[in-house]
């Protein structure tokens, strides 16, 4: 990877004006801008970077941007297309501004993932097993009982260490005011963490003097702790065997799969190289069968084993669920962990959090209707136009409507099918995210940014990577964060001031 | 190792390989047009011949074998798997499926030929096309440079020298064969000053001229022979390919030399064995031809034997569709890459929280 220097001038055909970079013209407007308290007045954890960029010429910059491009582009940190003949891959464009979360605000979303990711596990343990938040009233039996990643098939497991997700990834958003929120939990296989890694090394090939003058806290151990975090599932083995499971090269998450179990040394497993054998799952090599004994699993809950869940899956291994069972091999995150992925399940987290921990939530919930309430539901279907509709089931921005931005037909459609299936759907205001200036064409403008952390568990106090993944609406305007429609991400740096 | 792992690094190489060494066969009939006299018929048909994919090739071309029509089915012609940009474009896949394996570098180098490839195949016109293969055995090169520089000598170095190998000693019996064929229309040629210069030309596509010329002096057909053959010590010759190959082999196997129940070991065992004391009159006895043909089909013959052996354990349980999937990037030319072709069902259904996702929040 080349470092960009500044002092390489540009052959003189092509030499711009030096004409340096300001933010004098940037507008924060109306929203909670992330670098500038106001206009021309940035944060303080952001200044040092405010003027860095702006001691930077335009087309030093824009080289710059064009730079770690190419160089992801060359690292080949691509996701997957499917309709795409020539090559299957794109790259998730990357904005070189990075956002900036000061220190202290840090901590706070620290403790407050540690707390949710602490609850939800108790939660996830107590449904499967005791089942005490039930009977107990707090959260009712239906509601976690019709959840799509509820699996009957996983009541009386007891996970290792008692641990069911030992990696989440938790969508943080800000609103106009600043306020954090947690809009979404993702505790089935996350992903995203590979460009977490990879946008900090490009940055800091980019702004080495930068890396060096700010306390930017260090990403790059994320693999190792996880390799800790998956070793731990088993305990008694002096030396485990663990691998990463695959849907495959098609997968769209592919590139992360292969970056993960590259940086941690571990074997990248397809469905197809895993067999059940004796009471436990072995992979075959080119001298047998090998036991495994942890396996990171990247496939969905349903296709893990076609005996016990999704028949038709080919991506899993038929009999490992038996062997999981049986305490022979330890699978994270465990099976049955998709429940808490349910949008109606997590409206409960803030109750979960008093139950389990006897605490207040730290990072709040986005408020949330349940359509299932009759009240509710007429509220929800009184404002339409002003609410977000979200099906429970569904991630990835599927199965919703944004009242503000939708049709008369569509309000109609999203009304008629809440009164068909009001367990399927919840309702919340529509957010103003918090905007982070972003190069566009060779000027800054506010785009809209989400945040990702990643925490690893496994038992004790969670480990949350400082920062995570933000995601970017890089066109005009655009609330989007779509990788396929324009969205992008940035480098998310944790400053201590 | 993991047996499919094995089988992709293999084949990552081989396709490697086979894509640089296609360039060569194409260099040497691009340089023998150039040393034959003007006005000369051009000669595209022994091209396809060496390559094995004639019934193909009649089917997509309808038999024309022009210069352009040769050139793009050699080169750019996705429809041919043994194309370069076939070659190369399968190289990636499997270097993709395996990239946690392999060195950052050595995938870096596939993805940078592949795309230069990829990029190259906008080319029209002849004169482009001669600069583009010198591309291709640079690039190759590159990668087998990378490879040495950066890999550990493990288990899977050892796949991709046996893949590297096995496929280069299939391509040096069929550049040979290049002058078999070109001969053919007109003996009277033999022993003349064109013969001669098509020999140089021949031994230059396999980068052998200079080397040749410090051991055996002269141009000649059998020394030639002699030379891309029997030579221990040039990096081409045949023999050179098995011993290195057998080695790799052995590493592989972690059995005693003696140890021969493996029946990758004894097909290649006994091949290079045969190599070792034939002698150049005996080959000429047999005809060249015959010979290299009969190279040919002993060298897929070690190729199944490793697949079965290495990469094909047998399943306690079967699943249809993985069943063949490991054991189907067979040997022979024509072949297509098919390793991944049959996983595609993972595609949308997995891993659903996906980097992508949508934020509905709005204004």
């Amino acid at each position: 990877m080349s470092c960009i220097d500044d002092n390489i001038p540009l052959p003189t055909v092509f030499r711009l004006p030096r004409c340096h970079m300001s933010f004098k013209n940037y507008e924060p407007g109306d929203f909670y801008d992330e670098l500038f308290s106001e206009k021309g007045v940035p944060r303080s954890a952001a200044a040092l970077l405010i003027e860095r960029i702006e001691s930077l010429s335009i087309d030093s910059l824009v080289r710059r941007q064009q730079a770690a491009q190419n160089t992801l582009f060359k690292l080949g940190v691509t996701f997957n297309v499917y309709d795409d003949n020539r090559g299957s891959e794109r790259v998730f464009p990357f904005d070189v501004v990075p956002r900036v979360v000061c220190g202290k605000e840090w901590q706070t979303l620290e403790k407050g993932l540690q707390q949710r990711i602490t609850a939800l596990n108790y939660f996830l343990d107590d449904i499967y097993n005791d089942q005490k938040i039930i009977e107990d009233g707090i959260v009712p039996r239906e509601a976690i009982e019709s959840a799509s990643g509820y699996l009957p098939d996983c009541k009386g497991l007891k996970p290792p260490n008692g641990v069911w997700c030992h990696i989440t990834g938790t969508d943080l958003v800000r609103d106009r005011q600043g306020t954090w929120y947690v809009l979404e939990d993702n505790l089935r296989c996350p992903s995203g963490v590979s460009y977490v890694l990879e946008n900090r090394w490009v940055m800091k090939s980019s702004f080495p003097t930068l890396f060096e003058a700010l306390d930017i806290k260090a990403v790059d151990d994320y693999p190792s702790r996880l390799l800790d975090t998956l070793m731990q599932l088993a305990p008694d083995i002096s030396n485990p065997t663990v691998v990463l499971l695959t849907p495959g090269t098609y997968n769209s998450a592919y590139f992360e799969h292969s970056f993960l179990a590259q940086q941690m040394g571990i074997p990248l497993v397809e469905g197809r190289d895993l067999v059940v054998d004796g009471g436990y799952v072995k992979m075959r090599t080119t001298r047998g069968l090998k036991q495994v004994d942890v396996i990171y699993r990247r496939i969905d809950d349903d296709f893990i084993d076609p005996t016990v869940f999704r028949s038709d899956s080919t991506l899993g291994v038929p009999g490992m669920m038996a062997v999981y069972r049986d305490g022979k091999v330890a699978i994270a995150n465990a099976p049955g962990t998709g429940v808490a992925d349910d949008k109606l399940i997590y409206a409960y987290v803030p109750e979960m959090i008093g139950y389990y921990l006897g605490e207040e939530q730290i990072i709040p919930n986005v408020p949330t209707y349940f359509c299932e309430d009759k009240k509710q539901q007429a509220h929800v279907l009184a404002n339409l136009d002003s609410l977000v509709v979200k099906a429970t089931d569904a991630s990835g921005g599927y199965g919703m409507l944004i009242g503000s931005q939708s049709t008369k037909e569509e309000q109609d459609e999203f009304a008629q099918r809440i009164k068909n299936n009001p367990r399927g759907y919840i309702a919340q205001p529509t957010l103003c995210l918090s905007r982070v200036p972003t190069l566009i064409e060779e000027s800054f403008e506010g785009c809209h940014v989400d945040l990702r952390p990643f925490t690893l568990f496994s038992g004790q106090t969670p480990y949350v990577n400082p920062g995570g993944l933000t995601r970017v609406a890089l066109r005009r305007g655009s609330l989007v964060v779509n990788s396929s429609q324009g969205g992008g991400s940035k480098d998310t740096w944790v400053v201590n001031t | 190792m993991l047996s499919r792992v094995a089988d992709a690094i293999y084949w990552l190489n081989r396709y490697i390989e086979r894509a640089e060494n296609v360039a060569r066969f194409v260099e040497v009939n691009l340089n023998l047009l150039m040393d034959s006299p003007v006005g000369t018929a051009e000669q595209w048909n022994p091209l396809i011949e060496v390559t094995g994919d004639r019934v193909l090739f009649q089917k997509l071309y309808g038999g024309e074998a022009t210069a352009e029509n040769v050139l793009n089915f050699l080169t750019f012609d996705t429809r041919s798997p043994n194309s370069i940009l076939s070659c190369v474009r399968a190289a990636r896949e499997n270097a993709r499926s395996v990239r946690e394996t392999i060195s950052s570098e050595m995938w870096e180098q596939v993805n940078a030929f592949y795309l230069q490839v990829e990029d190259a195949s906008e080319i029209k016109t002849r004169k482009d096309f001669h600069g583009f293969y010198s591309d291709v055995k640079v690039a190759s090169h590159h990668f087998a440079g990378v490879t040495n520089a950066t890999q550990s000598r493990n288990e899977s170095w050892h796949f991709g020298q046996l893949g590297q190998l096995l496929e280069r000693a299939d391509k040096t019996t069929r550049i040979l064969d290049v002058k078999y064929f070109v001969l053919l229309p007109s003996v009277d040629a033999v022993g003349s000053p064109i013969d001669d210069l098509q020999w140089i030309a021949l031994l230059k596509s396999a980068s052998a001229y200079e080397m040749y010329r410090k051991v055996e002096h002269t141009i000649s057909p059998a020394g030639v022979a002699n030379f891309l053959i029997l030579n221990p010590y040039f990096p081409r010759s045949i023999k050179f390919c098995l011993n290195r190959a057998e080695y790799s082999l052995n590493h592989i196997a972690n059995t005693e030399q003696h140890d021969n129940r493996l029946a990758s070991k004894r097909s290649l065992g006994r091949l290079r064995a045969e190599l070792e004391y034939l002698t150049l009159d005996e080959i000429f006895q047999q005809g060249l031809h015959e010979f290299l043909d009969d190279m040919q089909s002993k060298f897929n013959e070690v190729g199944n034997h490793i697949s079965k052996d290495f990469m094909a354990l047998p399943l306690p349980y079967v699943q249809p569709e993985t069943d063949s999937a490991s054991q189907s990037q067979d040997q022979s030319q024509g072949q297509s890459q098919s390793q991944s072709q049959n996983q595609s069902q993972g595609q949308s259904s997995t891993d659903s929280s996906q980097p992508t996702p949508e934020l509905q929040e709005v204004v």
